[in-house]
């Protein structure tokens, strides 16, 4: 079976394959979080946020966001740029591969 | 990348006719055009479903990527299958014969809405057709279990647990966030994951059939054995991908889409990263895999690592059915093609087996019409045959638009049918009878 199979490429492919393939999104997910804070962060953290009176629609998630402040733009930046690194290193891979 | 000689033998060989070579040609440049045409669903279905990007403006940018892709890889191997048969017994006529296997099992798998691997396609073909012209002998199965089946078997379960884990990330990070300012951030993220799953299949699959033209011109002896591929066919087959992929394989972008599951903007970035990351690395660590496979294995892992999602298991598995029947199916009509060919033999084998092919093709194209999808209602609500249905033995139409260009999100499809049905037809009495067919049945 190992014969068959490069385990050693395969679990090189699954660490690698989870650090681009979920880290990387999750990464961007953070920059867009910090540059899109709801007002009140503790509101919406947990569990459906307590319904506002009348709130049949059950709107989780409110629709005010903060103002981003110059931290939350380096942070959103720096996130933006590890992945635009990441996507970079991949073209380059296949340019230079053929 | 070598340019690696391939002998071709057979009974061409030294002298083939020129009006054979001209089918061939025509042959690859048309699988070329289906190969684009059902991948489109791969790198492009998440963004059109999560509304990143309009449905024409998503095959247009992929199809342009494409393009791009296909001109990055300008030194290719004369090969067709390589590794998979003895390339000393692949003749003009089984590379033919395969052709026509992949393009006929595209187009079934397209007319049926369900994505499956081009390459399995063409590798069935030809191993078929190889069956057919020299015995199991000719064909190396040991490559074909290492190099096809594992990586098929491993390469949408790899998919899928990234894209679950993905997905449960940029869920946890951003369910807090307002909805609008989420969603805007998050679809910005999945273009840029879908352009690296096109530009890489851009690089993949149009060298596949520049390699097979390239190997016809040394056969037939336009080209010196160990010849690169000319610009004109890097030119054409590039062109070819590209147009196959502004077409877009409607059916197939709406089943992986709207029928895997319901993708929300986070799923729909973690399904995408997740391809075009699996995607790169595999080929990077040599290992070949089809993008079909992992793009389905993502959007799949991109419903079950979202609390409260729900992956419709019921076309997830024609989905798998699909997958494995592709080389068989593929082979069976590569092996059937060999058979007329050299039943009737010579130019006029291939040239029926040719006009027979325009015709299934025509056929199945004339099908699809009954109940079309489109760019305009790719993007319907999915909905599944009711369980309790009557099995009136018609294939009905699972999940597929009722109305023709409908705009309505709302269009439940209420016809009957056994709810195992994949068959997109129009309403039930209007339905093909495609019941021997395997798909169908199963």
């Amino acid at each position: 079976m190992t014969s068959w199979i490069d385990l050693g490429a395969l679990g090189h492919l699954l660490v690698v394959g989870l650090l681009c393939g979920a880290g990387l999104p999750a990464l961007f997910a953070l920059g867009v979080r910090v540059l899109n804070r709801p007002a009140h962060p503790g509101a919406a953290a947990g569990e459906p946020a307590p319904t506002a009176a009348g709130g049949a629609a059950a709107p989780a998630l409110t629709e005010v966001r903060a103002r981003p402040t110059v931290a939350s733009f380096l942070v959103a930046g720096l996130c933006f740029a590890v992945v635009a690194a990441a996507i970079g290193l991949g073209i380059g891979f296949l340019v230079t591969r053929s | 990348m070598r340019a690696s000689t391939s002998s071709v033998h057979g009974g061409y060989n030294g002298g083939v006719e020129d009006i054979v070579l001209v089918l061939v040609i025509v042959t690859a440049l048309a699988f070329d055009f289906t190969n684009g045409f059902h991948d489109t669903a791969n790198s492009m279905a998440a963004s059109i479903a999560t509304r990143a990007l309009r449905p024409r403006a998503a095959v247009a940018m992929s199809a342009l990527l494409n393009l791009v892709g296909a001109f990055l890889s300008l030194s290719v191997a004369a090969t067709i299958a390589s590794g998979l048969v003895d390339a000393g017994l692949i003749s003009l006529p089984v590379v033919f014969a395969g052709l026509a296997g992949g393009i006929t099992w595209n187009l079934v798998t397209w007319y049926l809405g369900l994505p499956s691997s081009s390459s399995h396609a063409l590798i069935g073909g030809v191993i078929g057709a190889t069956l057919a012209a020299a015995g199991s002998g000719a064909v190396k199965w040991d490559g074909l279990v290492q190099k096809v089946m594992i990586p098929a078997l491993l390469s949408p379960l790899v998919a899928m647990l990234i894209a679950s884990i993905g997905a449960f990330l940029v869920h946890r990070v951003t369910r807090d966030v307002p909805r609008e300012g989420r969603d805007r951030g998050l679809r910005l993220g999945q273009i840029g994951a879908a352009s690296m799953m096109s530009l890489a299949h851009g690089t993949n699959d149009a060298q596949k059939t520049m390699g097979v033209i390239t190997l016809a011109l040394i056969a037939h002896g336009t080209l010196g054995a160990g010849a690169r591929a000319p610009m004109w066919v890097i030119v054409s087959c590039a062109l070819a991908l590209a147009a196959g992929t502004y077409c877009g394989g409607w059916r197939i972008i709406r089943t992986l889409g709207k029928g895997v599951t319901d993708l929300t903007p986070p799923q729909g970035l973690a399904a995408d990263s997740s391809s075009s990351a699996t995607i790169l690395l595999a080929s990077f660590f040599g290992f070949s895999l089809s993008t079909t496979h992992v793009a389905s294995g993502s959007v799949i892992g991109s419903g079950l690592g979202t609390p409260g999602s729900v992956v419709r298991w019921g076309v997830a598995r024609r989905m798998f059915v699909a997958w494995v029947m592709t080389l068989p199916a593929a082979g069976l009509v590569g092996a059937g093609c060999y058979g007329i060919v050299n039943g009737i033999g010579g130019t006029a084998g291939v040239l029926i087996t040719f006009l027979l092919m325009v015709v299934g093709c025509a056929w199945l194209f004339a099908l699809s019409r009954r109940a079309p999808v489109t760019h305009s209602n790719v993007n319907e609500e999915w909905a599944e045959p009711a369980k309790a249905a009557p099995a009136t033995g018609q294939p009905a139409t699972a999940g597929q638009p009722a109305t023709a260009g409908g705009h309505a999100p709302t269009a439940v499809v209420t016809a009957t049918g056994p709810a195992s049905s994949v068959a997109p037809a129009g309403p039930a009495a209007t339905g093909p009878t495609l019941a021997d067919d395997p798909v169908v049945a199963a």
